[in-house]
């Protein structure tokens, strides 16, 4: 059974559609990258996968059981967590209280996961006791991937992690979500720099407004000529 | 050294007793700013309320704190504070929470408090009617007359119980806030959701948990300040229209969203009223022979009828100059 499927997906906000019928499905070890044009409905797509937008039409679903337009608190209980592009962290929070309120629905002892988040992120260790709104942007996004994996969830949804990054942070980031799925988290991420998240995609979606206009491995999409002309800048 | 008397009397110790008034109502004020997003205009209420309830529960058992050796309204204190907590909760509930959930401006939510302030006025009225009432009914104001050690010094400083109490009280309330804040789960959850309520929600907190809790405190701390200056001064319907301004303009100069600015703002407050409806000639009474003008009797400045100004004046000073106010707060 697959760890995720989204089948004719269509929603958006006020009545007015973004997305016209979207379909993505991963499995439990896998990294999926959505990539397209501004506007195409990407950021869309993970926000109504969250339940922070309505779903009008179509079905969503995390291992065989359906999440459409389930509330984002349950979605977290149900082992899924969601790092937003912008306003991603709790500024005035500490490190380690940012990744403390990732645990808010834990009650039971998290400290292990604390130490791994560290191990992930050794940058974010020495700073634990700093507020995260005066660390850099790179390790700012450390923050928020680390709070988001504080509940050990199955699957991750990562709105563009390396939007305003340097080259250097972004292979450091694209590196990490790498160990991330390695540790045996789903990857479902929206990105810019196309060519590279590709790179490291097992699935690879393409959205032309609001719909997929290739599915594909990450490898086969890069060496489409179609799709690297259109998308990939040539 | 009377004099100097004289200015502990009515400047220190009136001013750390109407400043912890203040400051108790501002991190009220300031608590539901950051995690609700408006301006609270019925918090004033909120601690008449909750001064009533005091009252109220004083008339039910008058004979408690005799019994004690405290003033029995400070005793129902708890209680008072329990069920000022809970009406809080249910104003959220009935007035607020509704107009949130149709994602309305959140002025709109502030009208809807003022229309909680006129109703909480009714209601206190209705029951109590419009004159002041002494919160002390089989017990007295205790009052301390503490001897200086100096010759010169005849007069005593005067103390009451209910001064007394508050700024004690006030100190235990600023470390449990602060280890509430800092250290528990739920009182970083309150951070959290002041800084970004967005992600609080992708998080997981339950955030109507937040918002409840949120109330209790608020309510709590309103019924405190609003029981004690009471016990202070006298249960007046109206005790509101003298606070709401004070509170407000300790909240905005602490900086909005900044639980310890309100605690500075409500002192910064207090002391400025003190100081600027003090006699003034008092203390310069001992050096008349040296200076260039005739002494009058009384040299404040401000009469004491008009010392709502001086918040005012502060407010505006603020909102003009450092409108994040001392402590960086948002701007409203």
């Amino acid at each position: 059974m697959a760890l995720f499927e989204a089948t004719n997906v269509h929603g958006g906000y006020g009545g007015m559609n973004i997305l016209n019928g979207v379909n993505m499905s991963l499995e439990a070890d896998e990294i999926g990258v959505i990539v397209g044009p501004n506007g195409a409905g990407k950021s869309t797509m993970l926000k109504a996968i969250f339940g922070l937008l309505h779903v009008n039409e179509g079905n969503i679903q995390l291992r065989g059981e359906s999440i459409t337009n389930a509330d984002p608190v349950e979605l977290v209980k149900r082992k899924m967590a969601f790092v937003p592009q912008e306003k991603n962290i709790f500024p005035s929070l500490t490190v380690e209280e940012n990744l403390e309120m990732g645990a808010f629905i834990r009650h039971d002892d998290f400290q292990p996961m604390l130490d791994k988040v560290y191990s992930f992120f050794p940058p974010l260790a020495d700073k634990r006791k700093q507020p995260a709104g005066e660390l850099s942007g790179g390790q700012r996004q450390m923050v928020a991937m680390g709070r988001a994996l504080m509940t050990e969830p199955s699957l991750i949804l990562l709105d563009e992690p390396t939007a305003g990054l340097s080259p250097l942070y972004m292979s450091e980031i694209f590196e990490r979500i790498i160990s991330i799925n390695k540790a045996g988290v789903g990857v479902l991420m929206v990105e810019q720099h196309a060519k590279q998240a590709l790179k490291i995609a097992h699935k690879g979606f393409v959205l032309v407004a609001g719909q997929n206009r290739f599915t594909d491995t990450g490898q086969n999409l890069i060496n489409d000529p179609e799709v690297a002309k259109a998308f990939l800048g040539g | 050294m009377n004099e100097f008397v004289f200015f502990i009397n009515n400047v220190v110790i009136s001013g750390l007793t109407i400043g912890s008034i203040y400051a108790l109502g501002a991190v009220g004020i300031t608590l539901i700013f950051s995690i609700l997003r408006f301006a609270h205009f019925a918090h004033a209420d909120l601690m008449t309320l909750g001064a009533f309830f005091a009252f109220f529960l004083t008339a039910m058992f008058p004979a408690v704190g005799p019994a004690i050796g405290l003033p029995t309204a400070f005793v129902m204190l708890p209680l008072a504070m329990v069920m000022t907590a809970i009406a809080a909760i249910y104003i959220d509930k009935g007035f607020y929470k509704p107009l949130r959930r149709h994602g309305v401006k959140p002025i709109v939510i502030v009208m809807a408090s003022l229309g909680v302030t006129l109703m909480l006025q009714g209601l206190i009225r209705m029951f109590m009617g419009t004159s002041a009432r002494s919160m002390y009914i089989d017990d007295r104001k205790g009052i301390h007359r503490l001897d200086m050690p100096f010759e010169l010094a005849s007069r005593p400083i005067v103390i009451t119980d209910p001064q007394i109490i508050i700024i004690v009280l006030l100190v235990i309330i600023v470390i449990a806030l602060h280890l509430f804040l800092n250290r528990t789960r739920l009182g970083k959850a309150m951070r959290a959701m002041s800084d970004n309520p967005d992600l609080a929600r992708v998080s997981g907190i339950n955030t109507d948990t937040v918002v409840k809790v949120t109330w209790v405190i608020a309510g709590s701390l309103a019924a405190i300040a609003g029981t004690m200056l009471s016990l202070d001064v006298s249960l007046k319907p109206d005790l509101s229209f003298h606070l709401l301004l004070p509170i407000f303009a300790a909240a905005i100069v602490g900086g909005v969203g900044h639980p310890y600015g309100a605690l500075a703002g409500g002192f910064v407050i207090g002391f400025a009223e003190t100081l600027s409806v003090f006699n003034w000639a008092v203390l310069l009474r001992p050096w008349r022979d040296y200076l260039w003008f005739d002494l009058p009797a009384t040299l404040a400045f401000v009469p004491s009828e008009y010392k709502i100004t001086v918040p005012f004046f502060i407010l505006l000073a603020i909102l003009v100059w450092r409108p994040t106010g001392l402590f960086k707060g948002k701007v409203l």
